[in-house]
């Protein structure tokens, strides 16, 4: 499969502040990743110069263009929503969709009139009238609208209720994704994205600290609910997270770190995939401690 | 209203291969339209005052056949000025409403989009900065000017109507008073001043505070006018000269005085036209070269410069 986003080396400093530390992401074309890490990691940061919104050092192509001096005709393929409500409040809707049509060539203006028929939006109204959920529908359904090879999602459905959070992702996986297209989405909320993506990374201070492909993660990481017995034996095989559930331990093993294997763990307990979210604590929360995880 | 998106395939599902659909685009004329669909007080201000001089013009013409009697009984150069007046003020109000209007324009078309974070919607599409400031450009030096040029026009021609209506039942002849007003003369000095004055002579001007627009973090206002005005002061308190001021009152004065043979448009509109003299000014060609810069440095201050 040809590579969508190519980095090598990613670096970008802002006055004293390291943002980038040397990011490196390759991404296929009709895959999902979900950029994952707490609030200044340097998530923002990466999307803007995948973008050409800010300039950067280290390798990086994006559709094999160099997304800081080819931003022009890159933004062709490439459609990105970086906020929720970036939609200046004094349009009107019509007038939104009749300027997206005559700016971009790859627009299909019927297809984002099928879309917001089946929201409450009118034609007429001011985006300043719409609910926070309300834009975000109307930005998705321009966005859905274009033809674009890449799309790019910042933090696309921060203060959404439930319902517009759902929605969101739904309509992107039915109405949008397809094999040729390729998506990047970062997120605070781990869990809404978990049934989404088909890659993660995990970035924090500015570095990845795992990058992954989902069925990789599963067959990665593993994590044992413990019997109440051979807890001792089970922590000297090294796992790199412990917790408490409901009275019962739960330990977290990494195939490639500890020397554990499946079937011996099978002994201690239950077996399960770790969801992300637990990944992500075990990850962030001692990763000093841990190598560069890059699935192979 | 644009159509060429109904020639767009609807038949391909979403999961279906689409083809790659290429709808012809016109980047610079949406983007102008976008200007005006944002800044309404463009066509709205122009608007407003030439309805404020037709209401009164109309409200004056109620007791025009008594006037006329009066102002007949005048010397003929004092009959042309009294009967031309209320024309030249509607002019002059219209101009003015336009003129505040390019510098207010001018001073929020960059500052505004990252104020509210649409940036980030503008440059999701692939519209160049540099088409996007050209837009914004074209606001002050293009579409207000010619604008406010075209509403002058409609509402000297229905003074006009008024005028000749109020003179049903006088015996002072519409040829009488279309010969003293002059209006054709007065309407070619007009476009003369706009695109001299207006156009070429204030282009730094407006190419400065678009600058400022994009480049302030806040407060652009005060960027614009503030730093010109305190270096005039610091010159002239620490080296008792006054380039600084000089340099300003010429690039808001000068162009007028050069364009009509030292006279000044507003102080006497059928002043001789001189179009030699001012093509051979310096600080004509010097304020274009100045005002390209600027417009570059915005264009480039658009393309580094975050949200504030």
């Amino acid at each position: 499969m040809a590579s969508v986003i190519e980095a090598r080396g990613l670096r970008k400093n802002f006055k004293s502040t390291v943002a980038l530390a040397g990011i490196d992401l390759h991404v296929e074309a009709g895959r999902i990743l979900g950029v994952i890490g707490p609030n200044g990691a340097g998530k923002t940061t990466a999307l803007n110069a995948i973008l050409g919104l800010t300039s950067y050092q280290g390798e990086l192509k994006v559709l094999g263009l160099d997304p800081w001096s080819q931003r022009d005709q890159l933004m062709r393929d490439v459609c990105f929503i970086a906020d929720v409500a970036v939609l200046p409040r004094w349009v009107k809707v019509s007038q939104v969709i009749r300027y997206v049509a005559g700016v971009h060539p790859r627009f299909d203006r019927a297809k984002a009139e099928n879309f917001l028929a089946k929201t409450n939006i009118q034609r007429r109204s001011k985006v300043r009238e719409l609910s926070k959920g309300m834009v975000a529908q109307l930005h998705l359904a321009l966005v859905m609208a274009i033809d674009a090879k890449l799309l790019v999602f910042d933090e696309p459905t921060l203060g959404l209720d439930i319902l517009y959070r759902k929605q969101f992702y739904d309509s992107l996986l039915n109405d949008y994704f397809d094999r040729n297209r390729t998506i990047v989405v970062t997120t605070n909320l781990v869990e809404e994205i978990q049934d989404v993506i088909t890659d993660l990374m995990f970035v924090n201070r500015g570095q990845a600290v795992l990058s992954c492909s989902m069925e990789d993660l599963e067959s990665r990481f593993v994590e044992v609910v413990m019997k109440p017995e051979g807890a001792a034996a089970a922590r000297a095989l090294k796992p790199i997270y412990e917790r408490q559930s409901l009275g019962r331990t739960i330990l977290l093993f990494d195939s490639r770190a500890g020397r554990a294997d499946r079937q011996q763990l099978s002994a201690f307990g239950e077996l399960r995939t770790p969801s992300i979210a637990d990944l992500f604590v075990a990850l962030m929360g001692n990763h000093a401690s841990q190598p560069q995880g890059v699935c192979r | 209203m644009s159509t060429h998106a109904n020639a767009l395939p609807k038949s391909f599902g979403p999961n279906m291969v689409a083809p790659q659909v290429s709808s012809p685009v016109h980047p610079m004329y949406w983007s102008i339209r976008r200007e005006l669909w944002e800044s309404r007080s463009v066509y709205l201000a122009p608007l407003a005052a030439a309805a404020v001089a037709l209401f009164g013009f109309m409200i004056s013409m109620t007791h025009f056949p008594a006037k006329l009697h009066e102002i007949l009984s005048l010397d003929p150069m004092k009959q042309q000025h009294a009967l031309v007046q209320p024309y030249e003020i509607a002019t002059a109000l219209i101009m003015a409403a336009a003129f505040f209007v390019s510098i207010f324009y001018s001073l929020d078309a960059l500052y505004s989009e990252r104020r509210d974070r649409s940036i980030l919607f503008w440059k999701s599409l692939p519209v160049s900065d540099l088409t996007t400031v050209l837009s914004k450009v074209s606001v002050p030096l293009l579409i207000l000017p010619l604008l406010a040029y075209a509403i002058v026009v409609v509402t000297t021609a229905i003074m006009l109507l008024m005028n000749t209506a109020a003179l049903v039942g006088s015996n002072f002849t519409f040829a009488e008073l279309w010969s003293r007003l002059g209006l054709v003369q007065s309407g070619m000095g007009l476009l003369y001043h706009l695109v001299t004055v207006h156009i070429l002579w204030y282009a730094p001007i407006y190419a400065w505070f678009l600058f400022i627009s994009a480049w302030a973090r806040r407060a652009p206002f005060l960027w614009a006018f503030l730093p010109p005005l305190a270096l005039a002061a610091f010159e002239k308190i620490t080296f008792h000269t006054s380039y600084v001021a000089g340099l300003l009152q010429n690039r808001v004065a000068g162009g007028s005085d050069s364009s009509m043979g030292g006279s000044n448009f507003a102080a006497n509109p059928h002043a001789p036209m001189t179009p030699g003299t001012f093509l051979s000014e310096p600080g004509l060609w010097i304020g274009l070269l100045i005002a390209a810069a600027l417009i570059a440095a915005a264009v480039r201050m658009r393309r580094y410069r975050d949200p504030v």
